[in-house]
């Protein structure tokens, strides 16, 4: 099999890779561009903890072939902080311990920006089902649901400030 | 050196408070390195073989072509792993699980494993590698591998004098249980089973090994103990432990199922042919199917009660499942089944039974919920027959200072008590339940313990402090270890850094397990600082010319005592730390400790469930959770353990399962069919935490982690059985189950 | 003269006995009299055994002295998660 080459945007960034035609978008970010943020848990779409956001929309990374990440714009946890100024969802987990081991947390995080680009005022029926893709077994979802609500606000304040 | 480890009631600074932690940043922002997330220059990737059988005699492995095709560099089989156990059964046994010798003994069993230059190339080779099975017959039922007739999984092991899969029969108890039922004005007797279930961290095994021909290596891991699998796999691949490294990765998960070493040996071993470094990383297949899930078991539960409540006696019979070698499992079962009660009359007997089904490793508070299960299932029936209040019923029985545990000894201070009070004027209790809703609430215990454990505190030049500790930091102990130094050295909390240290810079520490991190790694945290303090102290006495006697420790400074020294301005620790270099250089501190007296502890779950009677899918809508945690040094973290374990319990109790099929092989390897809670299947559970000091810790700590893990199936098998009028005594207490229990009450009228 | 409690498999390899009264002022030094006694307890001193001194479980402290008018109870070793 011959590899195949790949012009995609990460993170905002123009990026080339050549990779294998079989080769899942996960491992082309772990493995070749170095992004380990993402995390294999299943590798069979069931976990959520590789999620990654395609042209905006979240997807499982290891359900997605690298080749096809050619044209697009692809979102990982390690763009979700601009500069040093952390996303209010990632300042959010901190404060409210939302994370216990952390594996599970970067697709979380990428899972519950994709819910507030889309409704910043999410209740908690809407939370839990957002981020019923993605599996934690340590925290029992508590401390996260709390944090992306917390989250949420602050995004709308953010907002509020934007339009005045 | 011996300490004081009595517990002293001081007023803390910082203990208790709640500050962000120090691996925070890193987790959020994708940097923390877990098992699968390093690299070494020019890696091979390993692979492992597993049997497709449950039982079968390995006649020949063909490796040949593997070995020729292309990019292959290593292949091993049980060869290459010769046996140098020397007669430690125990090790032999930790060997042949890594990798099965003469036998497969359970389906998913290591037969073979392969490094080659990437993924594809493994995976070929996996293909190419023949093994000649003859299939053996097998059991997987922990009742029908009790039976004289079953297929017997270790020929070498005997009961009542023949090879039998019974490997342990434990008792406990005290009193005559027999003069105690013949008292009882009620007896209920019943049968319960637990299905087995996995601990399901989302991080799978993964590992970078590096061994060279000098035989030196290093290991990176995702393990909650570094020195156990460093001091078991240099024994097992014969090198020296001082030249095998290993370093402990973030890890992703762990709640016992990474206590073990699993595919460890065979990096190691592929490193070592190959002369490259080796990542092997399990697949989620490969977690279900070859690393250490819990136990079915299946109990008899008899308790015998006089209608003004007091139990007269109480009586376990347990069967619990080990896998494919001798395991404590039922033994814990037996120790812990009736620890919350004070019953005069008590017995169990438990039986460890091998099958032909993965190794058993921890899962929490191991052994404790399925005979919690057991156990509180019938306390319920009990107060329903005598007409008593099931909260009032456990009150009255319930274990205090002073009673003779039924594992033995007699307890000390202890929190059953006040988390039954806490339960008993919950507003939680009084809540209105709708229709087809239910309540249920049931108690846990768990034992909890320190052990070995070393630590290092060094003061840099500005006064800055590294702490390192050789517990594994599996859900936030950086921090409270961080609070704990900073508060014994009168500091700020973000001038301490506390870091997990590898096997080459600390002593040996034991395996954070048993909720032992925080009590162990924080005693030994205490006395490395006030061995630091007392260097500075001595250093202070050097600079003011005076006697360290007259020099005191407070608010971070050095301060020189009585009326004569009142000329002395207080030397902060910056301060004695910046003139270190003049004054006998470096300043540290360390503890080497064996933490024993852990304290037992507690907990007493609430739960209301409500049932479809259409589907039998049954929801949990409200959950509290109120235990004992002694001293709670970062409550959040302490909250979320709780929660942590009350929703695998939940999962357990209604949903998880391995799911065996008639030929012994599982058949649902992955989270799609195995299926642990979603965010949606929960609501918010809410804690209770009792601080009930510790008197053999300085600041009373209890271990956490384990307790929360234990009422949960008792206490929803309690409120399913009251939504739907029918007692449930199966877990998982699945759709399907719960509709066969409705139908079949149905039938009965 | 602490009176050290058994439960069921030390019990055995102390030929029945529940309990014993054993002159011992350390755990090290009970473990000892206790094997020299019986020598079946090696093999659970082998795969493990740990002391309960006044409720409180003592896996790895061999000096742990033991009061005189101690409670002391024989354990298995219990690991964890
Ligand atoms: S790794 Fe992609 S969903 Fe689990
Ligand atoms: S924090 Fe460990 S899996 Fe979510």
């Amino acid at each position: 099999m011959s590899a195949v080459q790949v012009s995609t945007t990460v993170n905002g960034d123009a990026i080339d890779f050549v990779c294998q035609p079989t080769e899942t978008l996960l491992d082309v970010l772990r493995n070749r561009l170095g992004l380990i943020g993402s995390k294999e848990g299943c590798g069979t779409g069931d976990c959520g903890a590789c999620s990654v956001t395609v042209d905006g929309q979240l997807v499982c990374s290891c359900l997605v072939l690298g080749a096809e990440a050619e044209g697009r714009k692809i979102g990982t946890v390690e763009g979700l902080a601009d500069g040093d100024k952390l996303h209010p969802l990632q300042k959010q987990f901190i404060d409210n311990a939302a994370l216990q081991c952390g594996v599970c947390t970067p697709g979380f995080l990428v899972a519950a920006k994709a819910l507030l680009d889309r409704n910043p005022n999410p209740t908690e029926q809407e939370i839990r089902y957002a981020l019923a893709g993605n599996l934690c077994r340590c925290t029992g979802y508590d401390k996260i649901v709390r944090a992306v609500n917390a989250a949420a606000r602050d995004v709308r304040k953010q907002q509020a400030r934007k339009k005045r | 050196m011996a300490h004081d480890t009595s517990y002293t009631d001081q007023d803390f600074k910082i203990v208790g408070s709640r500050p962000p932690r120090p691996d925070g940043i890193d987790k959020v922002t994708g940097r923390a390195r877990y098992g699968a997330d390093v690299s070494a220059p020019g890696q091979l990737v390993g692979r492992v073989l597993r049997s497709p059988h449950a039982h079968a005699k390995i006649r020949k492995i063909d490796t040949s072509r593997a070995q020729k095709l292309k990019g292959v560099k290593a292949v091993i089989t049980s060869k290459d792993l010769p046996d140098l156990t020397e007669g430690n059964r125990g090790n032999y046994d930790i060997l042949e699980n890594c990798m099965a010798r003469e036998h497969a003994l359970y389906d998913g069993h290591a037969v073979a494993a392969v490094a080659a230059v990437d993924e594809q190339t493994a995976r070929k080779a996996l293909k190419l590698i023949k093994v000649d099975y003859k299939v053996l017959p097998h059991v997987t039922d922990v009742d029908a591998a009790m039976q004289d007739d079953a297929p017997v999984v270790q020929p070498h092991i005997q009961h009542d004098g023949k090879p039998s899969n019974i490997c342990n029969v434990s008792q406990f108890g005290h009193g005559d249980v027999e003069a105690g039922f013949a008292q009882a004005d009620v007896i209920v007797e019943k049968t319960y089973k637990t299905e087995q279930t996995h601990q399901g961290y989302i991080e799978p095994h993964a590992c970078l090994a590096s061994v060279g021909p000098d035989g030196q290596g290093e290991l990176w891991v995702t393990t909650q103990g570094h020195f156990t699998v460093r001091n078991l796999c240099a024994s097992l691949l014969g090198m020296d432990i001082a030249k095998l490294k290993v370093t402990s990765s973030e890890i992703g998960g762990g709640f016992g199922g990474k206590t073990h070493i699993w595919t460890e040996p065979l990096a190691l071993a592929l490193s070592r042919k190959a002369n490259l470094p080796v990542k092997l990383v399990m697949s989620r297949e490969d977690v279900f199917k070859g690393s250490g899930p819990t136990c079915s078991t299946s109990m008899d539960i008899k308790i015998g009660a006089k209608k003004d409540g007091t139990v007269t006696a109480a009586s376990a019979t347990l069967r619990y499942h080990a896998g494919p070698h001798p395991g404590p499992w039922g033994m814990l079962g037996g120790m812990t089944a009736w620890a919350c009660y004070d019953f005069e009359n008590v017995q169990s007997i438990a039986y460890d039974v091998l099958v032909n089904r993965p190794k058993v490793a921890a899962y929490r508070a191991p052994s404790a919920p399925m005979a919690a299960f057991g156990v509180e299932s019938t306390m319920d029936l009990v107060a329903e027959a005598i007409g008593m209040d099931p909260v009032d019923f456990r009150i009255k029985n319930a274990a205090k200072e002073g009673t003779r545990a039924s594992y033995g000894p007699t307890y000390g201070p202890i929190g059953i008590g006040p988390t039954l009070e806490a339960v008993k004027n919950h507003p939680h209790m009084r809540a209105r339940l709708g229709k087809n809703q239910g309540r249920g609430m049931a108690c846990g215990f768990w034992f909890n313990f320190g052990g070995q454990t070393c630590t290092d505190l060094n003061i840099g030049v500005d006064g800055s402090v590294n702490l390192t500790v050789g517990t594994v930091d599996v859900g936030g102990a950086r921090a409270s270890m961080s609070l704990i130094a900073a508060e014994e050295l009168g500091i700020p909390y973000d001038q301490v850094k506390c870091n997990v240290g590898d096997t080459a810079s600390l002593g040996h520490n034991d395996t954070t397990e048993g909720s032992r991190g925080t009590f162990s790694s924080g005693m030994a945290t205490i006395f490395a600082a006030r061995n630091a303090i007392e260097e500075m102290k001595a250093r202070a006495a050097k600079t003011w010319e005076i006697d360290i006697e007259d020099i005191e420790w407070r608010d971070g400074a050095a301060h020189a005592m009585g009326m004569q020294h009142s000329n002395l301005a207080p030397l902060s620790l910056a301060e004695i730390a910046g003139a270190s270099p003049g004054t006998g250089g470096p300043i540290a501190g360390h503890n080497e400790v064996v933490a024993d007296g852990a304290g037992v502890s507690f907990a007493s779950h609430i739960c209301d469930v409500e049932v479809d009677p259409e589907t039998g899918a049954t929801r949990v809508i409200r959950y509290t959770v109120v235990q004992d945690a002694g001293k709670a040094i970062h409550p959040d973290y302490v909250e979320g353990q709780f929660q942590g374990g009350a929703a695998q319990g939940i999962g357990w109790a209604l949903n998880e399962e391995y799911v065996y099929g008639e030929d012994g092989c599982l058949q649902n390897p992955s989270f799609l069919d195995y299926r642990i809670p979603v965010c949606s299947d929960l609501p918010f559970i809410d804690t209770e935490i009792l601080e009930i000091p510790n008197p053999n810790h300085p600041y009373g700590i209890r271990g956490v982690g384990e307790t929360s893990i234990v009422p949960p199936l008792a206490a929803i098998g309690n409120a399913v059985s009251s939504a739907v009028g029918v007692r449930l005594d199966h877990t998982p207490m699945s759709p399907p189950r719960v509709l066969k229990a409705i139908k079949e009450k149905q039938a009965g009228g | 003269m602490p009176r050290v409690g058994l439960s069921g498999q030390h019990r055995e390899a102390a030929d029945g006995a529940a309990s014993l009264d054993i002159e011992a002022s350390t755990i090290r030094e009970l473990l000892a009299i206790l094997v020299q006694r019986y020598p079946r307890m090696q093999r659970h001193l082998d795969e493990g055994l740990a002391v309960s001194i006044n409720g409180e479980i003592y896996r790895d402290n061999r000096d742990m002295v033991i009061p005189e008018t101690a409670e002391v109870f024989l354990l298995p070793r219990i690991q964890g998660g």
